[in-house]
């Protein structure tokens, strides 16, 4: 019977233990059942680039306690000139806690005149939304705001 | 089945800024929903909404599951000159409706 030499027995139980880590990273990174601190923070970084973003401008007016997370109305608004050299480009929505971490981008110009904008969203679980507008000089501005949902949307089972 | 319902001010005076309100009727079934036998309902939702002024673009908004159902949009425009606002929205499975609406500057 050929055995083969001890030191050869250890690579392969070496590279064993490696394929089987390799294996199991797939596992750990199946998406969760809702967005986690991490997913919100990759989400904003796919809008931001890694630029700084800092706190202020941007005004973001949801009720502080939400009684249906089915339709939440929400508005955000950027105190900033809307003057074709200097306006806001875009503003982007996002939360913390429901299945996917974006809510809405919505795009807007000069042509604006305002940079408001009103609709209705939904929302799994009391938690964070922030709000981060993008300036046409590239910088960007956020607001977060803490919801209190007691009856939560989106994932619910369809009776 | 025109499910779309559309604000926009009849009349402005040049420069005003005057606000958009649509809503358009859809379920914006969020795809992770299941059913009581166990399956997931598939996603359908509308992904994108544009507003054009006369041919150009001045508003666009992507949207996402997190969006109510029957979406709700208001935003604001600068009435620079009359003419034609065009509104359309497209979705998952091949959704698309378009709405219009015309604006006289004085």
């Amino acid at each position: 019977m050929q055995q083969p030499p001890n030191s050869s027995r250890r690579q392969f139980l070496g590279l064993a233990g490696g394929a089987a880590v390799l294996g199991a990273v797939p596992v750990v990174t199946v998406r969760p059942a809702e967005a986690t601190p991490a997913m919100l923070a990759s989400a904003i970084q796919s809008v931001t680039g890694g630029a700084a973003v800092r706190t202020g401008k941007v005004k973001l007016d949801i009720p502080p306690l939400v009684e249906n997370g089915n339709t939440v109305p929400m508005t955000v608004s950027v105190n900033h000139p809307m003057a074709p050299e200097d306006h806001v480009r875009s503003i982007h929505i996002f939360n913390e806690k429901n299945p996917q971490a974006n809510i809405a981008n919505f795009h807007l110009g000069p042509h604006n005149g305002r940079a408001q904008v009103s609709t209705r969203i939904r929302l799994a679980d009391s938690q964070k939304i922030v709000a981060i507008a993008r300036l046409s000089d590239g910088s960007f501005w956020s607001a977060s705001v803490d919801v209190v949902v007691t009856l939560a949307a989106c994932t619910e089972d369809v009776i | 089945m025109a499910s779309a319902l559309v604000n926009v001010p009849a009349k402005a005076r040049r420069g005003d800024i005057i606000e958009i309100k649509t809503l358009m009727s859809h379920v914006m079934e969020t795809g992770y929903r299941h059913m009581a036998s166990g399956e997931l309902v598939p996603r359908d939702i509308i992904t994108s909404f544009t507003c054009r002024f006369n041919g150009s673009e001045i508003f666009r908004a992507d949207l996402f599951p997190a969006i109510a159902a029957n979406p709700f949009i208001t935003f604001f425009t600068t009435a620079t000159a009359s003419g034609k606002f065009e509104f359309e929205w497209i979705g998952d499975q091949g959704f698309s409706e378009t709405a219009s609406a015309s604006i006289t500057v004085e």
